[in-house]
């Protein structure tokens, strides 16, 4: 049992990870084949894995019913759209518009509702940035003060107004943004890459095994 | 008379015709001359690639004039008949510049060079030769190339990415080098990171309060390197969640992630003795829809006011929506991602953050493993190496402007396409 749970994915892991850091240098057919083949699983995998996100899904709500857990109402909504958004995806047949191009009541449960309950929550985000940025640049600090300053040159220079009041202003910004935040970014990115690499290395030999539980040998 | 009169003025315009050709023929068979194809057109199987493609390789004709255009013809035998695949103007297809590093380049800069690649108009099959010849026409006269045969093959190691290849075995071999030193001399210094600093505050004030703990391991899948890095961390925050008995709410928007963070809880609890106070609802599956799975997170802050949010991993648009949230829940919140284009929002809305390697030294850090902290080592080495060649690089290449030559660019380009 310890060998199907610790020796064999570490052994899988090797032996993966070496193939497919290779696989980057080999350009033959062979090689994208294996790269696609190998994607391909991932997919199935995931779909096999949707079950039991599935079984977590209907546990967690059923206990929180049966239990008359506080909010346990919002369950019972949850039960009641899934299950009407699954027959409705079954009459119609997977599909969103019929032979006659008009909308299934499939189609129509995501045109009216989850598009909007979509849009509604992105369209959240401006309000949230707002109150960040309110928080944000509050001068409390230099550091602060600077992305303050930062900040309102950057919106000067962005929106047409301020470059017709003052016709340097998109430049400063786009120097701003192209040379201080670039080279930030850049320098953070480097660290990220080095980080995924080092991360990569020690998964491959076995070094890091915390996602397998962590528990040594 | 006036038939004499108009008999001499024939005579003229005869003259001057025949004198106004005599003129221009010269010019005429100069054109002629100038149509030469090129002498030096060559054709090869294009290299460092998966095959079903040809290389072209001509010099830059003297005549280029702005009427000029090259035709590529191909067939199968050297007989034909001969398919026009390719047309463009003598300004087109110039291979000059660093497009390849120098260690593959086929000539000189300022040629022609046209990769012909199987698509609509030609199929090429691996193995199979092909006779290509190239047509010159200036609107009035043309001339083609002897047609020239190549096979198309495809190659086991790209060349082009060998600078990769060694610079990955140096840090590999960099890495390995640091843990066995980290193994002899394990106590090495880490500088302090307040985001990781922080944990223990978080969860000792969590258990003060008697409120959960709230971990989200972030939007990606567990082939994302931030997703490992969160599930290594979640380790090491369980350990401590069930060494103070408190609160652990993890939901996941992808199932696979669940399954394994369910097994790191597990194994984490167990570690410290603790294995009743495991519960399998402690990690439990919302949806993989971006925004629903953050309405049901924002719903969770508000209904169970955790006392402490850890957001690591990788994040899209949603970061700001559940930073805020939790700030309004009045959570201590620790976030760390290497999405750069989201550290802003966590920088801003959250206590401390981690920004982009600082999520991949947590595990060391947290865990002190000699191992661990051995890797870290190597990291700070590579930064060094990059650093160094950063400034090289910036060197040679302002020399190189300076100097106006592409010598430099032969030390520069060891750096070049290094993912």
């Amino acid at each position: 049992m310890i060998f199907l749970k610790r020796q064999l994915p570490l052994v899988v892991t090797f032996c993966m990870g070496v193939v497919f850091a290779m696989q980057y240098y080999v350009p033959h057919p062979t090689s994208e084949a294996l790269l696609k083949n190998a994607s391909n699983w991932i997919i199935i995998i995931g779909g096999f894995a949707l079950i039991l996100g599935l079984v977590s899904l209907i546990q967690l709500h059923m206990h929180r019913i049966q239990r008359n857990v506080g909010g346990w109402g919002y369950s019972a909504v949850l039960f009641a759209a899934m299950f009407a958004m699954v027959i409705a995806g079954i009459l119609a047949g997977g599909k969103n518009l019929d032979s006659e191009r008009a909308l299934t009541g499939y189609g129509w449960a995501y045109s009216y509702a989850m598009v909007p309950l979509q849009g509604t929550m992105f369209s959240l985000l401006a309000f949230f940035v707002a109150s960040a940025a309110y928080r944000a640049f509050r001068a409390r600090t230099k550091e602060a003060a600077l992305l303050l300053i930062a900040a309102l040159l950057v919106m000067w220079g962005r929106v047409p107004l301020g470059e017709y009041l003052w016709a340097f202003s998109g430049d400063i910004a786009q120097w701003i943004l192209n040379v201080i935040n670039s080279s930030v970014r850049r320098a953070i990115l480097i660290g990220v890459s080095l980080g995924v690499i080092a991360l990569s290395i020690k998964i491959i030999f076995g070094i890091e095994r915390m996602y397998l539980g962590g528990k040594k040998e | 008379m006036l038939e004499v009169i108009s008999m001499c003025k024939r005579a003229v315009d005869l003259g001057l015709t025949i004198a106004i050709i005599a003129l221009l023929a010269p010019l005429a068979s100069a054109d002629t001359r100038h149509l030469q194809p090129p002498q030096d057109f060559r054709v090869i199987d294009t290299p460092n690639d998966g095959g079903g493609s040809l290389t072209l390789g001509w010099s830059i004709l003297p005549v280029d004039g702005s009427s000029l255009r090259y035709q590529v013809l191909i067939a199968g035998s050297v007989d034909g008949p001969y398919q026009e695949v390719a047309a463009f103007p003598h300004d087109k297809h110039f291979r000059k510049g660093p497009k390849h590093p120098w260690w593959i380049r086929l000539a000189t800069p300022n040629n022609h060079r046209f990769d012909l690649q199987s698509g609509k108009q030609v199929t090429f099959e691996d193995g199979t030769p092909y006779w290509v010849k190239l047509a010159i026409d200036n609107g009035m006269h043309s001339a083609e190339t002897k047609p020239l045969s190549a096979t198309p093959r495809p190659n086991l190691f790209n060349r082009a990415q060998s600078n990769n290849l060694l610079l990955l075995i140096l840090f590999t071999v960099a890495v390995l080098f640091s843990i066995r030193r980290a193994r002899k001399a394990p106590h090495r210094f880490l500088r302090r990171i307040g985001g990781l600093d922080a944990v223990e505050e978080a969860i000792g004030r969590a258990t003060e309060m008697g409120k959960p703990i709230l971990y989200l391991t972030g939007s990606a899948s567990m082939d994302n390197p931030s997703t490992i890095a969160a599930t290594v961390v979640l380790s090491e925050v369980a350990k401590k969640v069930s060494t103070y008995e408190t609160g652990l709410i993890v939901p996941h928007r992808d199932p696979i992630v669940l399954a394994i963070c369910q097994e790191i809880t597990k194994e984490a609890y167990t570690q410290t003795g603790h294995p009743d106070a495991y519960t399998s609802e402690m990690n439990f599956y919302i949806t993989d829809d971006q925004f629903s799975y953050t309405a049901a997170v924002q719903g969770i802050m508000l209904r169970e006011r955790p006392a402490a949010i850890f957001l690591l991993g990788y994040y899209f648009a949603e970061s700001l929506l559940l930073a805020e949230t939790g700030h309004e829940a009045g959570a201590i919140q620790i976030a760390g991602t290497d999405a750069d284009h989201q550290l802003p929002f966590f920088v801003i809305a959250c206590d401390y953050t981690l920004m982009g390697e600082e999520l991949y030294a947590a595990s060391a850090y947290l865990s002190r493993e000699p191992v661990m902290v051995g890797t870290l080592r190597a990291q700070d080495l590579g930064k060094a190496v990059l650093l160094g060649a950063l400034i090289l690089g910036v060197a040679l290449s302002t020399a190189g402007e300076i100097f106006q030559t592409e010598t430099f660019m032969y030390a520069v380009q060891v750096f070049y396409d290094f993912k």
